[in-house]
């Protein structure tokens, strides 16, 4: 493991010296351009986006983007290219299917969850309301 | 009674999700990304091989025997770390092992494989990382297990320990055969 995370910073070194930056040909290609690698994942450091990843895989995968872009294909079919060759991993906004329902689904259940305890425990002190009246009250206070 | 203990009823059921996560992922490297290629065909390429200049090899090259693809790079400190296993690997004659010279240089390349010897009946070498993207490559080491149809049936990344050909990769070739 550490062996490993040795090689990714090596990996991410070696990047420093090895990067051009991109050359846009025009406004509307850079905003569209960032626009696309800052909803897309570095495969690399998985807490970064493709925009803001300094590593190496995430250079050529830019360059690989781009060159998708020009060749004339929509932001979808980009999408589909890298998660065909790194799955859904690369999408910060994955497809809602089955095996990611939870992920969609599960904080609106938690929510509900939570509701549904709230109604309970004020159904609950409601009805044990006129119990606590203070002429009821037998304590000494 | 039931109802003050409720809450350390939901603490404990909260803990025990919490340590069942943790359970599940210790041990695991979470930074390894699932490949959507295994049980898919290899990609195709055609890449030129190490120490023989003008001599490409295709994907189609390939077929016909199931090999493992060991992607590595002279740059890469977790490649040396494995290296003896991909070396014992191939000396044992289970399977074909391929190199895969992951953004290197040649000269560089060549003088890691006689330092460290040379396991692989072919390197094949992919200088700017273009072809790698098709493999789903991001980083080395990284294994390819490839079929005799050219088809993918396993993938490791990081660096292959005696744990894993025991774990993994022996059940894998056993599949194949």
């Amino acid at each position: 493991m550490k062996a490993w995370l040795f090689a990714l910073l090596m990996l991410l070194s070696a990047a420093a010296g090895a990067m051009d930056p991109i050359v846009f040909r025009d406004d509307a290609e850079e905003a569209r351009f960032r626009a696309l690698s800052a909803e897309l994942r570095c495969v690399m450091c998985q807490n970064q986006s493709l925009a803001d990843s300094n590593a190496q895989i995430a250079h050529d995968l830019r360059l690989q983007v781009l060159e998708l872009m020009r060749e004339g294909k929509t932001d979808r079919e980009i999408k589909d290219y890298l998660v065909a060759r790194y799955s859904d991993f690369v999408l910060y906004n994955p497809p809602v299917r089955p095996s990611t329902w939870l992920l969609w689904f599960g904080p609106g259940l938690v929510l509900l969850g939570g509701l549904a305890a709230v109604v309970v425990v004020v159904r609950r002190r409601a009805a044990q309301a006129p119990a606590a009246n203070p002429s009821d009250d037998g304590q000494e206070w | 009674m039931i109802k003050r203990l409720l809450p350390l009823l939901a603490f404990a059921l909260l803990a025990v999700l919490l340590g069942l996560g943790v359970l599940r992922n210790s041990g695991k490297d979470t930074s390894a990304i699932p490949s959507p290629l295994v049980g898919k065909p290899a990609p195709a390429f055609s890449l030129p091989v190490l120490g023989e200049p003008g001599r490409l090899v295709s994907n189609e090259d390939l077929l016909g025997e199931p090999y493992l693809l060991n992607v590595w790079g002279s740059w890469c400190p977790a490649c040396r770390d494995e290296h003896p296993v991909i070396t014992e690997l191939a000396k044992s004659g289970r399977i074909k092992v391929v190199g895969y010279d992951y953004k290197d240089e040649p000269e560089d390349a060549q003088r890691w494989l006689q330092q460290f010897g040379n396991p692989y009946s072919l390197v094949i070498a992919d200088y700017d990382g273009r072809a790698a993207l098709d493999w789903g490559i991001y980083g080395a080491p990284e294994t390819f297990l490839v079929d005799a149809q050219g088809v993918i049936r396993w993938k490791f990344v990081g660096p292959i320990t005696p744990e894993v050909v025991q774990q993994q990769l022996l059940p894998a070739l056993e599949t194949l055969e």
